[in-house]
């Protein structure tokens, strides 16, 4: 399991993962730099993203459009911060329509994406933190409760196997 | 491993054994309206700042109110809504995160 650690602050309505992988730090940014990759990544299981805008850079955009097993799609952009390739980018995550079209209305996540090498690999710092504790719970709502099922049910199978 | 984050039924079982208590109850009706210091709380009660700091700590591992210090002083505000809507939203979020880092670690297994 590539998971090191996971922290909750409530007060400050973030989470940070730190997880550790096998692979350069070149490589590991390449999920996120490269639009292919990062489609193999970003949505649930069975919610699946196609990238249809691509420009890592800061002031650029990421639009993604996800789709459900009944077709229903869900769609998301980026807004971009601050890019130092290969360790580190700061993005602002919100929602989007199916045509990928910013909805402005609804909240942004502050994402922060940190890799480090390590002795024998990366150890990546990916913070997520929203305005509020409503903004957090409106995020929720708007979706992803779907893959969110789907993927509690693939750790419990984990879990399950030992 | 997961550091900080026991199972949801764990936390459910603080926040009752947490509420088990009438003093603790009681500082949690006070610093929901207002935050409130830990030596002011003491005056409420007749038991020494160390007992108070105890029950506080009880109640912010239950994630029923939340600390922070302020000079010399530690302030305790309560928002059970609040905190019980962000709990769960970041537990939540964390399902979501953890999948991703699974499926970048299957990604970079198959394309390294």
């Amino acid at each position: 399991m590539p998971i090191v650690n996971i922290e909750k602050d409530l007060d400050h309505h973030s989470l940070t993962v730190v997880a550790r992988y096998d692979a350069p730090v070149e490589r590991v940014w390449q999920l996120y730099a490269d639009p292919r990759q990062m489609e193999r990544i970003w949505g649930p299981p069975s919610w699946p993203a196609t990238v249809k805008e691509h420009d890592l850079t800061p002031g650029g955009r990421v639009v993604y459009v996800m789709t459900g097993p009944d077709g229903t799609q869900a769609g998301g952009y980026w807004e971009v911060v601050e890019v130092e390739a290969p360790r580190r980018f700061v993005v602002l995550d919100g929602f989007a329509d199916a045509e990928g079209n910013p909805n402005p209305d609804l909240p942004m996540t502050r994402m922060e994406l940190e890799l480090t090498a390590g002795d024998d690999g990366t150890t990546m710092t990916i913070t997520s933190t929203y305005d509020s504790a409503e903004a957090l719970q409106q995020v929720l709502e708007m979706g992803m409760e779907e893959g969110l099922r789907e993927a509690m049910g693939q750790i419990d199978a984990l879990l399950a196997e030992g | 491993m997961v550091v900080g984050s026991p199972a949801p039924s764990d936390r459910t079982d603080e926040v009752f054994r947490a509420l088990a208590d009438a003093t603790r109850r009681d500082i949690v009706r006070t610093v929901l309206t207002e935050e409130c210091s830990v030596s002011a709380l003491a005056r409420r009660y007749p038991m020494s700042v160390t007992a108070v700091q105890k029950h506080v700590a009880v109640l912010e591992r239950a994630g029923l109110v939340s600390r922070r210090r302020c000079g010399r002083e530690s302030l305790v505000r309560g928002d059970v809504e609040a905190l019980a809507r962000a709990r769960r939203a970041l537990d939540a979020l964390e399902e979501i995160w953890r999948h991703r880092v699974e499926q970048m670690d299957r990604v970079l297994a198959e394309d390294p």
